[in-house]
């Protein structure tokens, strides 16, 4: 990991000295151990800021909307489909971007390794696939696979789709059998025990809106919940005010979520909010053969009309 | 959208899709009466449904 932040280091730096982008978006060292925070860096200076490591979870492709800049961006394998969407989207031209492509072999998952400790974590490095955790207390030594974020167990793009620059050879991709496995397991459940399963996953959830902050898809300059004129959902905790928000915003990211796994990071709640996103993604994947993100030459399964698209849902 | 309202534990009969034209007058009938049946037949609703006061 060391290498592929020093490698990110050196392109940037270069890319800022020869004037060939205004800005990077990348990752730095976050404020506590076992976190990253997204940051800008104008000057070579600040691009030795820049790192890579397991916990560079959130999406960057959230910070490019609308931007007019010359923008190098370092990406991973959902961030790269995220941008193909921008571009499809209008969000950011390619002319205007240089992507340091980045190949993933996963993140990690924060909450899984923090239920393992009673207290804080004081340290965290890795190594060749071994995490290396420590608190006050204890030392533990880890392995990666064991502790990736569950989207990244289901992942099948995780190389960058597109780039302009490697930051390091690409990875196999993963193979997997039943990449359904937990959308299908709710599908098979009573109607009762899906609408019960629901309400216990988003009894927590505060409103405050971090999923949506962090989906690089929710780019609307007012979100129709900010929405006062007409009020579409109601501001409160009333529980069907809550469902109608996920609801709401898990349909708006129909054949667009490219499960970058972003929204569950952002949540203060440790809310599993891509139980309603999944499901879309499988239909998506499933009805209308649709991977988002994948190519900017595409147009979106729901931007198009073809007389075969299926239609058995209309009597 | 279907799909997913029944993913989140709405019935699915209670959500229905159907295109009509004005000229269709046989058809719309035969449709209402479908949904009334199917509607009526899962009972009155009580999901997504906020209780004011």
């Amino acid at each position: 990991m060391d290498s592929l932040t020093d490698k990110i280091r050196t392109l940037c730096t270069g890319l800022l000295k020869d004037g060939k982008v205004d800005m990077i978006v990348g990752f730095k060292k976050g404020t506590i151990p076992m976190s990253s925070c997204p940051c800008v860096a104008r000057t070579p200076e600040q691009a030795k800021e820049l790192i890579w490591d397991s916990n560079c979870t959130l999406n960057l492709a959230n910070y490019l909307t609308n931007r007019k800049e010359k923008i190098g961006v370092v990406a991973k394998g959902c961030d790269s489909r995220n941008i193909v969407n921008h571009i499809i989207e209008n969000k950011v031209t390619r002319e205007n971007l240089y992507i340091i492509g980045v190949p993933c072999d996963g993140m990690v998952d924060k909450r899984k390794i923090r239920a393992l400790f009673n207290d804080d974590i004081t340290l965290f490095s890795e190594e060749n696939n071994k995490l290396f955790v420590e608190t006050a207390s204890e030392k533990k030594e880890l392995d990666k696979q064991d502790f990736l974020k569950n989207n990244c167990t289901t992942c099948i793009h995780r190389n960058p789709v597109i780039y302009d620059e490697l930051a390091a050879d690409p990875v196999e991709e993963q193979k997997i059998e039943n990449r359904f496995a937990d959308v299908i397991k709710i599908e098979n459940m009573s109607s009762d025990d899906k609408w019960n399963y629901f309400n216990d996953l988003i009894k927590d959830c505060i409103r405050c809106y971090a999923c949506r902050n962090a989906c690089p898809l929710c780019y609307c300059p007012t979100c129709f919940v900010d929405e006062s004129n007409p009020q579409w959902v109601g501001k409160g905790q009333d529980i069907n005010d809550v469902r109608t928000f996920h609801l709401l915003r898990a349909y708006h990211c129909a054949g667009r979520c490219t499960d970058c796994g972003a929204c569950e990071e952002a949540c203060p709640m440790d809310i599993h909010v891509r139980a309603f996103t999944r499901k879309l993604v499988k239909d998506s994947c499933e009805i209308f053969d649709w991977e988002p993100g994948l190519d900017p030459n595409k147009r979106p399964a729901l931007d198009t009309f073809n007389p075969d698209d299926p239609d058995g849902f209309i009597k | 959208m279907g799909n997913l309202l029944e993913h989140i534990g709405i019935e699915k009969d209670r959500l229905h899709f159907s295109w009509i034209s004005s000229a269709e007058a046989t058809k719309f009938v035969k449709v209402a009466k479908e949904v009334t049946e199917s509607v009526k037949a899962l009972g009155p609703n009580n999901r997504l449904v906020k209780k004011l006061g």
